[in-house]
């Protein structure tokens, strides 16, 4: 378009900042990091006059796709398996997008370096871009895939649902607390640069196997941006680093934000591509090898490996302890145990899995069956109403979990559940790691230097406490989860839509039990009381399974 | 005789997976069913921009998860001193068997604001894709033209100077107030709308810059620095300095966009843009310049202000609290106004720089304040008497 190279150009526009001379930029947002001001290059050299036609470009493509799949009867032969899980999935990815857009401007006043500011605004443009090109998306579902109860509803389920506030806690992280560990180790160092990969690129790969290749391209677009967001959080990281002060925060940061990211994205991604898939080709890679491929290799070793001659000290244990939860303790597999346990309090329907899907399991996976499959035969057997209640109230040796008081997915494998007092409330997490991010991180001290911009977990963190004593059917109500017959649930723990007698209502609900919330249960418990709980509950699992 | 292997690939299945192929309850309910629509038919816009950003008075049952250091979290409507109807309903308080339900939508009239320009990805990239390809389209004509060498000395000095001035105003503020303000806001709509005004601002910069860069290769001695000592040193600047760094400054986010957009914009960047550069332009043989400037005034003129009003006319016609946002708006008023006018009647000495001159300055001030006045009558506030400073 222009005869002007862009590194000239992009050298021009470094002359329109300018250090203020009479009054400083309102300060909002504090970090206990320090920062010296430093020529740190800005690596991608993005140009307005560039980006506004090569992203409209990228559009073009995007928006000629769509009309493609619509005029190609692209529904025909997407799998609904899948596509239902995209219910949960796209209604949670539009808030962390405008999430990080809203992130951008706790960076200005706390990294010196105008040209990195730069490339943040770019970087808030791109999230916008991001959010509602997927909100398009979700649009697009709801008008063309047969079932579009739950696409319909997704903003408020997605608010509401304790889905939907697990991850949630992938936006929130970006854009509250101190400054750095929020906009900066959170959200580009951690969140984009690493989980990324298995959003954007790995989870689009399974979509296109089950038929939907609007997925791909609206992710691998939304991808070919996250370049420009990983050299922010790179180049931000470097001037941290160079201050030695800041270390110990960093060190504390990696630390939670990859075990947070790992609790929370691994949970619901994994679930999604392991259980949401109907390509069961032994050679088609599990998550746990696209984990091991994206994650372990391109980002462990590639990116923060090299950075430890810095000074950056890795969490090599914890990595190392994403990866044995992932392979060893089943996590996705319990994680999508307990979303197919609790199907009634969501706004999709799961489909069961088959023999097909078992082998492939147990292919992939040794020792899958031994450990799932029992249950997940209950499971198709409890799927249509037949005089029994939903699996969550039938006696399948499951014994309902905790909610880790940190995460806030469940402690689902059991052994690694642990307690503490705070603030004059028992909590559960579902992991060391996890408690120690309540308990030690998030506090205006850690380990003895006072951190008074640090964040602090806040809300209604247990799902199950709103509902405490409540019938289920109320609870669904209460919700909103019910199809416009009044009395439909929007989730079902099968596919068949054919026959209005095996679709589940509030009348089946009626006659279930009480919802009781495990955290007010315990809190009611004497000190011995407790403790014993605590020794039968680690003594669980797996799958849920009550201690033997 | 050589066998191939079959490839591994996901084959094709028919699912009949297609809207309309059964009937069964929610099958034909192909609307979001969260919000109220502004006008009878959700638009595109509502679809993808409404409740994207969630409110614990509505659906948010578990409320914000994280906190700052003070404990809150998410958007806090005190965040600005201007209050939509529902602003003072306190946030539900939950706890064993509270059950998750909300206020009614939308809870509080913040939600009823809607971008009139229908800001959204698709928009904001189709218009500013266009205004730069316009922009270098233009740069090029009349480079090949040789259009540059029809300028006087006198002008070229003006553009380097003071022209190269104004983008650094662009810049600072789409970065440290709208950009910045794209956190503040109580609602998607307000922040995503603060986020396009920003980078329309953060455009119009470049474009100005760029185009520096080009009369630097296409007119000899054109000093593309020049901007730096004039934006820095030159008394006719350090008004609009001033008051540009002062607006950076400011920490409620609704008298950030009130005094930028209201105020700023229409007294200050107005004037010089289309009562100054745009009048003087071709008389002194430029019509290059007034299509770039041009550009930016397009942007504040026909959009951002556009959307501004919308914002400002919901809150000063507000059911509750309509007399606390005027009076609010209007200390802002008498405050902005008397600082825009301020460093307005700083620039005067630019008038009388180009050989063949523009307006009379006074009678442009006089244009600006008529302009401001209209736009401030329209939203319900009083004419500030600052204005006659």
């Amino acid at each position: 378009m222009s005869r002007q190279s862009v590194a000239k150009a992009h050298q021009k526009i470094q002359e329109l900042a300018w250090e203020p001379m009479y009054h400083q930029p309102v300060s909002h947002y504090g970090t206990d990091y320090t920062f010296r001001k430093a020529q740190k290059k800005d690596p991608l050299k993005q140009v307005l006059r560039s980006y506004f036609p090569m992203q409209e470009e990228k559009d073009h493509r995007v928006y000629g796709a769509s009309d493609g799949a619509i005029r190609g009867n692209m529904f025909r032969q997407v799998q609904e398996r899948w596509l239902e899980w995209q219910k949960l999935f796209l209604s949670i990815i539009p808030l962390p997008e405008i999430s990080a857009a809203r992130a951008m401007p706790l960076l200005f006043r706390n990294v010196p370096n105008p040209e990195l500011h730069n490339g943040q605004a770019i970087q808030m443009i791109d999230e916008v871009r991001h959010s509602t090109i997927q909100q398009n998306l979700k649009r697009l579902y709801m008008n063309n895939y047969i079932d579009p109860a739950g696409f319909n509803s997704s903003l408020r389920n997605f608010q509401n649902d304790y889905c939907g506030t697990i991850g949630r806690q992938f936006a929130e992280g970006f854009i509250t607390g101190d400054a750095i560990t929020a906009a900066s180790i959170y959200l580009t160092i951690v969140a984009e640069t690493a989980f990324t990969n298995t959003l954007f690129v790995a989870m689009p790969a399974e979509a296109a196997a089950n038929g939907d290749y609007l997925l791909p391209t609206v992710f691998h677009s939304v991808q070919s941006d996250e370049s420009r967001h990983i050299s922010n959080g790179y180049a931000t990281l470097l001037m941290a680093l160079a201050d030695e002060g800041n270390h110990q925060l960093l060190e504390r940061d990696l630390r939670y934000a990859w075990w947070n990211n790992h609790r929370v994205v691994d949970a619901a991604i994994g679930t999604f591509i392991e259980y949401g898939t109907k390509d069961r080709r032994k050679d088609r890679e599990s998550y746990a090898e696209m984990w091991r491929r994206w994650i372990y290799d391109d980002y462990y070793r590639s990116y923060l490996v090299p950075l430890e001659k810095y000074g950056l000290v890795i969490p090599h244990d914890l990595i190392e302890e994403s990866w044995n939860q992932i392979w060893n303790k089943g996590y996705v597999h319990e994680v999508a145990q307990f979303f197919a346990t609790g199907w009634l309090a969501n706004y999709w329907r799961i489909d069961p899995m088959t023999d097909k899907d078992f082998e492939w399991f147990e292919y992939k996976y040794p020792g899958w069956y031994d450990r799932y499959g029992k249950w997940w035969e209950n499971y198709n057997r409890l799927s249509t109403p037949n005089g029994h209640h939903p699996i969550v109230a039938e006696d399948v040796d499951y014994q309902y979990p905790h909610r880790c008081w940190t995460c806030m997915v469940p402690c689902l494998v059991r052994e690694d559940m642990v307690m503490a007092e705070v603030n004059g409330q028992w909590r559960t997490y579902c992991h060391e790691v996890c408690r120690w991010t309540d308990v030690e991180a998030f506090r205006p001290t850690y380990q003895g230097r006072q951190t008074p911009n640090m964040g602090q977990l806040i809300g209604a963190r247990e799902w199950e406490t709103l509902y405490h004593g409540w019938n289920w059917a109320d609870v669904v109500k209460d919700m909103g989860y019910v199809r416009d017959d009044g009395k439909t649930m929007v989730a079902q723990p099968h596919l068949n839509l054919d026959d209005p007698k095996k679709m589940w209502t509030l009348d089946h609900l009626r006659r279930m039990g009480p919802l009781q919330s495990p955290n007010v249960l315990l809190n009611e418990m004497t000190d011995e009381e407790r403790a014993a709980f605590h020794a039968q509950y680690i003594r669980g699992g797996p799958a849920g399974r009550f201690a033997r | 005789m050589t066998t191939a292997t079959e490839r591994s690939v996901p084959k094709p299945v028919f699912t009949d997976a297609e809207a309309g192929a059964k009937e069964f309850p929610d099958s034909t309910a192909r609307r979001f069913n969260y919000f109220t629509p502004q006008k009878r038919k959700q638009t595109h816009y509502e679809d993808v921009t409404v409740e994207v950003q969630p409110d614990p008075r509505h659906y948010l049952a578990q409320g914000w998860l994280y906190g700052f250091a003070d404990g809150r979290g998410g958007y806090p409507l005190d965040w600005t001193a201007l209050k939509a109807w529902g602003s003072d309903r306190p946030e539900p308080e939950r706890g064993p068997g509270t059950g998750g339900q909300g206020y009614e939508w939308p809870a509080h009239g913040w939600h009823e604001f809607r971008d009139p320009n229908e800001e959204w990805e698709l928009s904001l990239y189709r218009y500013n894709a266009n205004v730069v390809r316009q922009v270098n389209q233009n740069v090029d004509a009349a480079r090949q033209a040789k259009a540059f060498e029809q300028w006087n000395p006198n002008w070229v000095r003006f553009v380097q100077q003071h022209i190269g001035a104004w983008m650094h105003v662009d810049h600072g503020l789409g970065l440290y107030l709208f950009a910045n303000a794209n956190r503040r806001g109580p609602t998607n709509m307000h922040n995503t709308a603060i986020a396009v005004n920003s980078m329309h601002l953060i455009r119009a910069a470049q474009d100005l810059a760029l185009y520096q860069l080009t009369l630097s290769e296409e007119i000899e001695g054109f000093d593309g620095t020049a901007h730096l000592e004039t934006w820095n040193a030159d008394p006719a600047w350090q008004g609009v300095r001033e008051t540009a760094e002062r607006l950076t400054g400011i920490d409620d986010w609704g008298e950030a966009v009130f005094a930028a957009n209201v105020v700023f914009q229409p007294l200050v960047g107005e004037l010089f843009r289309s009562q100054l550069v745009m009048q003087a332009a071709p008389r002194n043989g430029d019509f290059v310049t007034p299509t770039i400037v041009g550009a930016e005034e397009y942007d504040f003129a026909e959009r951002d202000l556009r959307y501004t009003r919308a914002l400002y006319e919901l809150l000063t016609s507000d059911r509750e609290f309509a007399d606390h946002n005027k009076r609010t708006l209007n200390a802002w008023l008498a405050e902005w106004a008397g600082t825009s006018i301020g460093a307005a009647r700083a620039m005067q000495p630019l008038w009388s720089q180009p050989d063949h001159k523009p307006l009379r300055f006074e009678d442009a001030l006089d244009r600006v304040k008529s302009r401001f006045a209209g736009i401030v009558t329209d939203l319900g506030l009083d004419i500030p008497k600052e204005l006659e400073r």
